[in-house]
């Protein structure tokens, strides 16, 4: 699938303000929001893209080109495994591990928005690396 | 009051760490750098690749399908290959060739080798190189396969 570039890159800078009021606010349950909004963005469609689609596209004109939906969805999915992490930590109470896997979500999330740098996707291939034996 | 505060620096670390990341990665994006000849490396051979070396140079694109300026730098790369005579161009996909990732220790994707025709790798680049950048390593790969071949005897 095909998308428009500027959509994650949106739902990236939406992201960045929740993770960011998650620190200031430690609320599990604004955290547990955006970890519905990173498994629909994995799995389905991201509620920030529809957003995009729906207030923002049409008054920025055409994209200059399309890219593929994968890496953007698998990012998602980096960033949903953060947002389990830190939901975790604020469910046992430990404050550290909580405020640190949202603050690596927050770290990939700025990254995306500011730089359009997909952090997450850099992760992949090293991620692959690590695991043994599945060379063909 | 306490945890509030705890909570403005972790995010302000957070924010200068991705500004500072934000622009080292920025710089080192794309960036063609020589590689120093390492005794014992192996040389690309027409078995790794799947296909035949280019006759005066080769383009070797590690890509992956979680890779956003792939595309990007499959086209470069696709176009230098048809500007310049005796040069090809090979993509393959990293995590059907982790041998390979780990050989030439690719650590992201794209990463660019620069295959001279012995199939020695003369230059890289990981992130979406500029055009004339793959050119000009081009030209040290076509005209220091000579001086780099002697340079080898040398050591060996």
């Amino acid at each position: 699938m095909q998308i428009d570039p500027r959509g994650p890159r949106f739902g990236a800078a939406i992201t960045t303000l929740v993770l960011a009021i998650v620190l200031l606010t430690r609320s599990s349950w604004l955290l547990g929001a955006q970890a519905i909004v990173f498994a629909l963005g994995a799995f389905s469609t991201s509620p920030y893209s529809l957003l995009y689609k729906r207030f923002v596209r049409s008054r920025l004109g055409p994209p200059r080109e399309l890219e593929d939906a994968t890496p953007p969805r698998f990012a998602q999915g980096v960033g949903l495994g953060f947002a389990i992490v830190g939901l975790i930590g604020f469910a046992a109470g430990i404050t550290p591990l909580a405020l640190g896997a949202t603050a690596a979500a927050l770290l990939a999330a700025f990254l995306n928005a500011a730089f359009g740098l997909c952090l997450g996707c850099e992760m992949y291939l090293i991620i692959r690396r690590l695991q043994p034996g599945r060379t063909q | 009051m306490h945890s509030s505060m705890t909570g403005i620096v972790v995010l302000g670390v957070t924010l200068v760490a991705g500004v500072i990341i934000g622009f080292l990665m920025r710089r080192r994006d794309g960036k063609v750098r020589a590689v120093k000849q390492e005794v014992g490396e192996s040389a690309v051979t027409r078995d790794d690749l799947g296909a035949d070396l280019g006759e005066r140079a080769t383009l070797v694109q590690f890509s992956t399908a979680f890779c956003q300026p792939c595309r990007a730098t499959r086209r470069i790369l696709h176009d230098v290959a048809e500007m310049v005579p005796g040069v090809r161009h090979v993509e393959i996909d990293a995590e059907s060739r982790l041998d390979l990732v780990r050989r030439f220790d690719v650590l992201r994707t794209p990463t660019v080798l620069v295959v001279d025709k012995a199939g020695h790798v003369v230059k890289r680049a990981s992130g979406l190189p500029r055009k004339a950048d793959v050119i000009a390593a081009l030209g040290v790969a076509v005209d220091g396969s000579s001086h780099e071949s002697s340079h080898q005897s040398d050591s060996v």
